[in-house]
């Protein structure tokens, strides 16, 4: 296989008033192409901070992060936006969708920085929202769809530039047993059969048995793994 | 373009805020086309004056006549090409609301002194021919519905008949004249001044003032110069100035317009800077998670710092236009005040500068923060 994410001996510290806190404390990580990893531990264990890093929005203080091939940690702001939009989809706990654009035109939100032409764009969208069933709720605005549904159109955003690479935090943390499950299984699916890379941050030991990999985290220190057998 | 949707959405967001500050942008803009647009009226009329003509008033006030006797001096000074003259009528139609502009001419020299207005030749030596004739400009025909062959009472508030004491004259209509490049010149009655010397019941033998064409341009002070001293001393000293230097005299007995008008707009324009611009820091404020989300998604620090602005620019633009527009319904109204029915297209496009311009100030500051943005801190709320 080959290595989708491969982070070596990644330090991350923030400076708080006076004080430097160090959260990720030597992180070594390989995930490879393909794989469903769920990001485990409790709180403050530094999993946001991870997956911040692997998903390019933030850099680290020390180390080497190598996320699709590309040293991101070495690239310029602009740069790294451009390749957030080129290689991660995004799915966050509160789903984080525009509140005055219809799901739709929510979805349609990264193809803004493509090249695409309107109705390329409109129709990427529909094809993103038919894959995770929401098409007939494409002119709804977020408030008028419940959680699970703002979910799935956070989920087709996030899907909607086909990225190689979904970085979910606590993507269930807001929903109820039944709609997590549902989410967790359309993200199986888009794992399986549609090839995603997924990394997954959450607490939820039943969501993270949906993941093929699960990475235990404790005070800023990788200390875990098991693999998940299908 | 493709950003539009976006920027459309995030304006109304707050849809009461965005109402308020749209009415408060549109009322300045309003203000601004309105009283920029009498300001610019006004100058035009500075602006478009010939350069070859000399008014020859009293010296001490311009409501004192000057003899008639001061034609055949005039016309003997050197550098002088033709004289003509005119005299205030101060007339109202049926109404005293209805002013007309009024003067008793001498029809031919005053038709060759000022060639911008055109005249049938015919109607013109129809009215020297028609001692109570006279001829009426266009814009003053259409504002009363006359036609040529009315006969039209024209009340006097200054001039009296000696016959009977009437201030009421009464006209036949002989033609019209026009200026098409500028009509505010042709609100106006122009009628014998013969006819008009001997019916009236003072003042025989004197005019209003004379206008004198020079030969050559440059010698404009030298000529003024030489009238003045031709009358010094003399029972009606005179004061001779270009038509430029006469237009902006009469303007500024009312005070300094164009400085009034730019304090009032200036005085409402930096209200409206703290005012939008506080509005735009505040609405940046609450959106900072979905700027943060947008930058998530791959948006760069350039491209948020853009669409503020451009939320800013769509703002403003979108009011000035509404502003500037309801400008350009209400000026006609103004017509009888100032002579022109249309706002002048340099003050529309100042006005939109001036949306520019405001747009980039009031979005420059949240269009940085929002530039500066950490995502992380942004989605932690931080």
């Amino acid at each position: 296989m080959t290595a989708m994410i491969s982070l070596k001996h990644v330090f991350k510290r923030y400076t708080r008033g006076k004080q430097i806190v160090e959260v990720l404390h030597g992180v070594d990580l390989q995930i490879e192409k393909g794989e469903f990893v769920a990001l485990m531990g409790p709180s403050g264990s530094g999993k946001t901070t991870l997956l911040n890093l692997i998903g390019g929005l933030d850099k680290p203080s020390e180390g080497e992060v190598v996320v699709a091939g590309e040293r991101i940690d070495q690239l310029s702001p602009s740069r790294l936006a451009r390749w957030r939009a080129r290689h991660v989809g995004f799915v966050f706990q509160f789903y984080n969708l525009m509140p005055m654009l219809t799901a739709q035109r929510n979805v349609e939100l990264p193809l803004l920085l493509t090249r695409l032409s309107a109705a390329q764009r409109r129709k990427n969208a529909e094809i993103a929202l038919s894959v995770v069933s929401l098409a007939d709720r494409a002119k709804h605005k977020p408030s008028e769809l419940s959680g699970g549904q703002a979910q799935r159109v956070a989920i087709a955003r996030a899907l909607v530039t086909d990225p190689s690479l979904l970085v979910c935090d606590e993507p269930t943390g807001d929903l109820d047993r039944v709609t997590a499950d549902e989410i967790l299984g359309l993200l199986q699916v888009l794992n399986r059969q549609h090839g995603k890379t997924i990394v997954m941050v959450t607490h939820d030991p039943k969501a993270a048995e949906y993941a093929s990999r699960r990475l235990h985290l404790d005070k800023g220190r990788l200390v875990g793994t098991e693999e998940v057998v299908a | 373009m493709k950003y539009l949707p976006l920027l459309w959405a995030a304006l109304w967001r707050k849809k009461a805020r965005t109402i308020f500050t749209l009415f408060s942008i549109i009322v300045a803009f309003l203000l601004f086309g309105m009283l920029q647009g009498v300001n610019s009226a006004i100058h035009r009329g500075i602006d478009m004056s010939n350069v070859n003509r000399l008014n020859v008033f009293n010296r001490y006030t311009f409501t004192e006549p000057l003899p008639f006797a001061y034609l055949t001096q005039l016309e003997a000074v050197t550098g002088v090409d033709a004289v003509a003259y005119a005299t205030w009528f101060g007339s109202y139609y049926q109404d005293p609301k209805n002013f007309v502009f009024s003067f008793p001419v001498d029809p031919q020299r005053y038709f060759d002194m000022y060639p911008e207005l055109k005249v049938d030749k015919a109607q013109l030596e129809a009215l020297e021919h028609t001692r109570d004739g006279a001829l009426v400009g266009f814009e003053a025909m259409q504002k009363y519905g006359w036609k040529i062959g009315d006969r039209i009472p024209l009340n006097s508030m200054i001039w009296t008949k000696s016959s009977d004491g009437n201030s009421v004259w009464n006209f036949e209509i002989m033609g019209i004249f026009d200026n098409s490049a500028d009509r505010s010149q042709t609100n106006s009655v122009l009628f014998n001044h013969d006819y008009f010397d001997e019916a009236r019941a003072f003042g025989k033998g004197t005019v209003g003032w004379y206008v004198v064409r020079l030969k050559d341009p440059t010698h404009a002070a030298t000529v003024a110069a030489t009238i003045d001293k031709m009358f010094a001393n003399s029972a009606n000293e005179t004061k001779t100035q270009t038509e430029k230097e006469s237009a902006q005299g009469f303007i500024k007995q009312f005070g300094d317009i164009g400085f009034m008008m730019n304090a009032i707009i200036g005085a409402v324009f930096f209200t409206l800077l703290f005012l939008t611009g506080n509005t735009m820091m505040q609405s940046v404020r609450e959106r900072v998670p979905e700027l943060a989300v947008l930058k998530t998604l791959g948006f760069t620090d350039n491209t948020v710092f853009g669409l503020v602005v451009a939320e800013s620019l769509l703002l403003c633009v979108l009011a000035a236009a509404l502003g500037l527009g309801l400008a350009q319904l209400l000026f006609p109204a103004l017509k009888n005040f100032i002579g022109v029915a249309t706002l002048p297209p340099r003050v529309t496009a100042a006005g939109f500068g001036m949306a520019i311009l405001l747009a980039l100030v009031i979005g420059a500051i949240p269009a940085l923060r929002a530039q500066r943005l950490n995502i992380v801190d942004a989605l932690a709320g931080r």
